[in-house]
């Protein structure tokens, strides 16, 4: 017997003796099942408390009249009519449009350049470690810092942003008004977005190139595949379910984005670039259309949740390949 | 034995004294919620003079302009304890006053012989009362402010300009009286190279997120003869909101917008505004009167550079108002010690102190007094201002209305989109449906 074990049992008795039976009867009786729930519990409660009640309140206030600035008042079911007024308010077709348009051109712009800085970090060049850093700064950065550092990037009197294109193009400074023209506006942000998340798509799809095999590269050369050919049919479909889960996270992301366009314009100019998130901020507490802003919000968490699903089924799809 | 005991006794004494001193302290003390600006610095110290007349300690929660309405608001509506006192915005009082916020302050006023007649009629409207017109007090006027304009006195007084301005347009270069004049500066100030550089004509509000817009294009509106709704029926807006005089008035400040802002200059509000002034980018600047001080005193375009106008006029003459009244928070535990700050900030020699500090009494006694008009540089405009003021909807639901004009005005004006009467237009069904869920129509 080993010496160090005897102590161990002898402690464990000693602990046994002076623990009350009943208590010691009691744990030991617990399946491991209830062991495992006893432990999980606690989550779970957090859980409900913090995610599942919360969205359960916001479907009740949905139905109703409900202001949070008016708390005395006496709050009435009021049906559907929170929906109808939503789903048929243009100002919030207007902004899940805008919302539409930053996914898609932030989540394009961010895929391809993400992908195309991981193929060229993984072929592992001289200081290939100093440039990864130094491309995964911005995506460290508070989003504070980034709205205001690029607000004075784009002043037009002022801003470096002006003065390159500027002297790119030839076109005067005072002309190059990214936040405050129409069709500009929405670019700007765009740029901002991508510039700052640009490398987290990067890193995922890194992941996604380092896991595959060199075994398989080595398998194409014997083959004779041309790299064209070894890019197209070995690194994009491997490293599709990652670049798949990069565009998940950041699309849930973007279709959320609030503080780059508060802080870069506010929602304008006019409402060009107000987003969903934007248009509901205003509606829950502002207005304090407490009732009317729960309905929106459970559009838009329809609206993303089901995308998410759809968009899940064939990222598995894909894996299962 | 005797000796010891009574000793004892005085030992306790002290001991219980020394330790409910500082709860003492604690309990006299009162927080005060206001904005981060110059002029709650200067009620800083002036609240100096209060704890030193009751021992009354007063802190101070001062908030971002950007923030202000989002934090006190919500910690009003979460009937939080935090503020003993608030300096609220004038827009806030009939949600506060409805919602049960602020101590109606009618009895006190009537006990400690606080008379509403004694401060500027327009601030006891603006800042006091709901419903406007009752005399239902729900704040004493604190911080008089209106919407006003500096200008560059020295770039206004060279010769040179002078000369070439009266060629083209046949009147001194002078502090401008109508819009049209104002106008016409601009232009010519407009990417006019002064000292080698290149400076523009004004700069007024277009701030999308908040109000700015909204406080800018008022002044305009009100002089071209926008008014809110029917003076004969409350909440009728066709025909006043949207009326052909409104539309000119919205079509003005667009093309001042267009002619006459530095370049950028889509988000400009208080700060934006004040920073493009104090660069030497504008010959003029419309501000909010609380920055007059500040401008004043900067060494590179205050002293004998600067100068102020009132608002101009056109067909009427109004200036948007700014400024707020101090209320008690009705949440509050310590009721007593901040009416006793109110009855205390009411007083004659207190608010003239306020002024003398950078604060802008609305008490009649100060702002009427002999020497006032030349009491300082810009006392002038102020008190023509505060002759003309007109205020924004003070509604419960006045941030909705707010954000109604924003989005509509800013589509115009800055984003250019749509007609001045597409605007206006569309700001009429958004005010009623506004109107309609309160029930009011």
């Amino acid at each position: 017997m080993n010496i160090s074990n005897s102590i161990v049992e002898k402690a464990a008795d000693a602990t046994a003796k002076v623990t009350p039976i009943s208590v010691v009867r009691r744990v030991r009786g617990l399946s491991d099942r209830a062991i495992a729930w006893l432990f999980i519990a606690p989550a779970i409660v957090l859980l409900l408390a913090i995610n599942i009640f919360p969205l359960i309140w916001a479907i009740y206030l949905s139905f109703t009249n409900y202001r949070a600035n008016r708390p005395n008042a006496a709050v009435e079911g009021v049906g559907l009519r929170n929906y109808e007024r939503v789903l048929t308010d243009p100002d919030i077709w207007q902004a899940m449009q805008t919302t539409a348009h930053f996914v898609f051109w932030t989540i394009v712009l961010q895929t391809v350049i993400g992908f195309t800085l991981a193929y060229l970090i993984d072929r592992k060049f001289r200081g290939h470690a100093f440039w990864t850093t130094v491309i995964l700064i911005p995506m460290m950065l508070s989003p504070a810092v980034v709205g205001n550092f690029w607000r004075f990037l784009y002043e037009p009197q002022i801003g470096l942003f002006a003065y390159a294109v500027s002297w790119l193009s030839g076109i005067p400074t005072s002309d190059i008004r990214m936040l405050g023209d129409v069709s500009l506006a929405p670019w700007a942000i765009i740029i901002v977005d991508t510039w700052m998340w640009t490398p987290y798509v990067m890193l995922i799809c890194l992941a996604g190139l380092r896991s595959i095999p060199d075994y398989i590269y080595e398998a194409a050369e014997v083959d004779r595949a041309s790299a064209w050919r070894q890019f197209w049919s070995i690194t994009v479909p491997m490293a599709l379910p990652f670049i798949m889960l990069a565009v998940l996270f950041r699309g849930i992301e973007n279709f959320k984005m609030f503080d780059m366009v508060t802080l870069l314009t506010g929602g304008g100019p006019g409402s060009v670039t107000e987003v969903a998130s934007i248009t509901l901020k205003r509606a829950a507490f502002e207005s304090w259309a407490t009732g009317r802003a729960s309905a929106f919000a459970i559009v838009l968490f329809v609206a993303v949740f089901g995308l998410a699903n759809i968009y899940v089924k064939a990222l598995n799809k894909v894996k299962q390949r | 034995m005797q000796k010891k005991s009574k000793a004892l006794l005085g030992l306790a004494s002290a001991l219980m004294l020394s330790s409910a001193l500082p709860n003492l302290a604690i309990a006299d003390e009162l927080t005060l919620c206001w904005a981060a600006w110059d002029p709650a610095n200067a009620l800083v110290e002036l609240s100096k003079d209060f704890t030193a007349k009751t021992g009354t300690t007063v802190k101070f929660e001062f908030v971002p302009w950007t923030s202000y309405a989002d934090r006190f608001l919500n910690e009003l509506n979460s009937h939080g304890k935090l503020c003993d006192l608030i300096i609220g915005d004038s827009q806030w009082i009939g949600g506060s006053a409805e919602n049960g916020h602020y101590v109606k302050l009618n009895d006190f006023f009537d006990k400690e012989g606080i008379k509403m007649d004694d401060f500027v009629p327009a601030t006891v409207v603006g800042y006091s009362e709901w419903p406007k017109n009752t005399p239902n007090y729900w704040a004493l006027p604190a911080m008089g402010d209106v919407v006003g304009w500096t200008y560059r006195k020295d770039w206004f007084e060279r010769p040179e300009l002078k000369k070439e301005f009266k060629e083209k347009y046949g009147w001194d270069l002078a502090a401008p009286k109508t819009y049209d004049q104002l106008k016409q500066i601009a232009e010519f100030f407009q990417k006019r190279e002064i000292d080698g550089k290149t400076v523009y004509g004004a700069s007024i509000y277009t701030e999308r997120g908040s109000e700015g817009i909204t406080m800018g294009v008022t002044n305009v509106l009100y002089d071209w003869g926008f008014q809110y709704d029917n003076p004969k029926k409350p909440y009728e807006m066709e025909g006043f909101v949207n009326s052909p005089d409104a539309v000119k008035g919205l079509e003005f400040y667009k093309s001042l917008f267009d002619c006459c802002t530095p370049p950028g200059s889509s988000n400009v509000y208080m700060v934006e505004s004040a920073d493009a002034f104090k660069s030497g980018q504008v010959a003029m600047q419309m501000n909010f009167a609380f920055t007059w001080p500040g401008l004043y005193k900067d060494e590179k375009v205050g002293g004998d550079r600067i100068g102020f106008f009132p608002n101009p006029a056109e067909k009427a003459h109004f200036a948007q108002l700014g400024g707020q009244g101090i209320s008690v928070v009705s949440y509050s535990d310590k009721k007593d010690a901040a009416l006793e700050y109110i009855k205390w900030f009411a007083q004659p020699d207190v608010q003239a102190k306020w002024w003398e500090l950078g604060g802008f009494s609305c008490l009649n006694s100060v702002v009427n007094a002999p020497g006032f008009a030349g009491s300082q540089p810009y006392a002038q405009a102020f008190l023509d201002s505060m002759a003309i003021v007109k205020d924004f909807w003070a509604e419960p639901s006045y941030a909705s209305l707010l954000q109604a004009m924003q989005k509509r005005v800013h589509n115009y004006v800055v984003a250019g989109n749509g007609t001045a009467q597409e605007a206006l237009d569309g700001l009429v069904k958004d005010w009623t449906q506004v109107f309609e869920d309160d029930g009011k129509i």
